[in-house]
């Protein structure tokens, strides 16, 4: 009995975890992307610097009509922002904050990520399928298009931490972490940031909703509560994407003091990463198709390849 | 030599570096904005300088001045004299909704009746209250601001060589009437000398 009741608290905290990181993240943004520009972004909700912008935000989502298209599939059309939504949930269990301080922890971690991460897509592919929109379903092909030239090096630069530390249980993963990995792993780092954000479908990525050639691509029919949910799988993706960097590459909760502040630092770490995803919004113009297509597997394929042969060096070498 | 990816790095730092100043918003409501003198925001009527006679309602390129007026007679003072006519506004009004602000009929008033005054809040709810009558334009009058004084060294106004002229004249004219009298005081022309 106890064993359940401390499963459901387990969940409940990642529950909520999951509600607060993703607005912490989208208030971040719209404050730091306001002042990039020089702008001062939400000043009004919440009397205070606009701190409750996104709130009152979530209130107008929900009070908006559910329309579903005449001519779309209404069954996927309904659940598909719910599968780009929990993926990022079901990962956000397994990622260890602390020592102790995981959801659940599982022996095959990293697999399970990156099997999950990839369902996320789906959903908007989905989305994209079932609006019945020429839109939609271009935005769509490019989502599918921009997985499967990004999956690739995101998954090889994985498998070369999980090589490196022996082991695919994340916690282990940072239990083995050392810092010099920093320039060991350095190219995984870089490749694996700039592959998750286009998964993310983050700018400079953005081009299944480049929003000046198909409006909001696969999101175009979607108004209300269920846009909303994509759009919180979005800024929940940039939390699992920060936080799976911070984990695998920068040492997750190592740092001075971390028996009793390994949590903060996992926090901090995964905020700062988070910070650099708003931050490359703000510098970078969206790339275009080919340019996208071109960057993955000219440039990440090779990239990811290379670090997986230094890596496999390395570990033998020290073996 | 060029590495590659300063291109990407030169981009970060700009925005980096702009997110270190000081944001260029400027909070209306809560701070009222630093317009400029001379700034165009409602146009002002004083009724006394404004003699009906037209030119702005015929000069506005949008058609928004309405102008009535009729003719009062004023009796002849002298015996067998013959009456005057003047003209007198009965309404004034400029439609604001149809105003291009483009200071056409400031320019061409020959009696400065017309000016402009930097309030602008005067947004309203229905499009017809957007025309104000001539009371309402009379109370703009208040917040018109004080002419911006000359530049250094800049050519004195017209009215002012004008009034000296005239104040010159009358001096001289004092002068030549109190001849043979005991001589006045000298006059304090310090005043006039003053640009």
């Amino acid at each position: 009995m106890s064993d359940l009741l401390e499963a459901l608290l387990r969940v409940l905290v990642v529950l909520v975890a999951f509600l607060l990181l993703p607005l912490l993240v989208g208030q971040a943004e719209h404050k730091a992307m306001a002042h990039m520009q020089s702008r001062v972004g939400p000043m009004y909700a919440g009397m205070f610097h606009g701190w409750a912008q996104l709130v009152a935000d979530g209130v107008k989502f929900v009070q908006k009509e559910d329309v579903v298209p005449r001519d779309a599939d209404p069954a996927v059309f309904r659940i598909a922002p719910a599968v780009a939504l929990l993926p990022y949930f079901v990962v956000m269990l397994v990622i260890p904050l602390g020592p102790g301080l995981v959801g659940q922890d599982l022996d095959v971690g990293l697999f399970f990520v990156l099997a999950v991460m990839g369902i996320g897509v789906i959903g908007t592919l989905m989305g994209g399928w079932s609006s019945a929109n020429k839109f939609s379903l271009l935005g769509g092909i490019r989502v599918a298009a921009q997985l499967m030239a990004y999956e690739l090096p995101f998954v090889l630069v994985g498998a070369s931490v999980a090589m490196a530390a022996g082991t695919l249980s994340l916690t282990g993963i940072v239990e083995e972490w050392q810092p010099w990995w920093l320039l060991w792993q350095g190219i995984g780092l870089v490749v694996f940031f700039v592959a998750g954000l286009a998964e993310l479908q983050r700018p400079p990525f953005d081009m299944p909703v480049a929003d000046a050639e198909i409006v909001f691509g696969p999101y175009t029919e979607y108004g209300g509560l269920r846009f909303a949910l994509f759009i919180l799988a979005e800024y929940a993706g940039i939390v699992v994407l920060s936080a799976l960097t911070a984990v695998l590459f920068l040492g997750g909760w190592r740092g001075p003091f971390e028996d009793s502040l390994g949590w903060l630092w996992t926090l901090v770490k995964t905020f700062l990463v988070a910070f650099v995803v708003i931050w490359v919004r703000v510098a970078y113009p969206r790339m275009r198709e080919d340019q996208l297509q071109r960057l993955a597997w000219q440039g990440l394929v090779p990239l990811a390849l290379l670090q997986l042969a230094l890596t496999a060096v390395g570990v033998v070498a020290t073996a | 030599m060029r590495f590659p990816g300063t291109g990407l790095a030169k981009g970060l730092a700009v925005t980096m570096r702009q997110m270190t100043r000081r944001s260029v918003t400027a909070h209306y409501p809560d701070a009222l904005p630093d317009l400029p003198p001379r700034s165009r925001g409602v146009i002002a009527l004083i009724e006394e300088n404004c003699t009906s006679c037209m030119l702005c309602a015929r000069e506005c390129p949008s058609w928004c001045i309405y102008i009535d007026s009729h003719k009062d007679v004023v009796p002849a003072t002298t015996e067998g004299g013959r009456d005057k006519s003047r003209n007198v506004l009965d309404r004034f009004a400029i439609d604001f909704s149809l105003c291009m602000y483009c200071s056409i009929c400031i320019e061409v008033c020959p009696f400065d009746a017309l000016h402009w005054s930097p309030e602008f809040e005067y947004a309203e709810l229905d499009i017809r209250e957007l025309t104000h009558e001539k009371d309402r334009l009379r109370e703009w009058m208040w917040t018109v601001p004080a002419p911006s004084a000359l530049d250094p060294h800049a050519e004195p106004a017209k009215e002012l060589g004008a009034a000296e002229k005239a104040a010159d004249k009358a001096r001289a004219a004092d002068l030549s009437a109190a001849e043979g009298a005991p001589a006045p005081p000298p006059p304090d022309n310090s005043a006039e000398e003053a640009p």
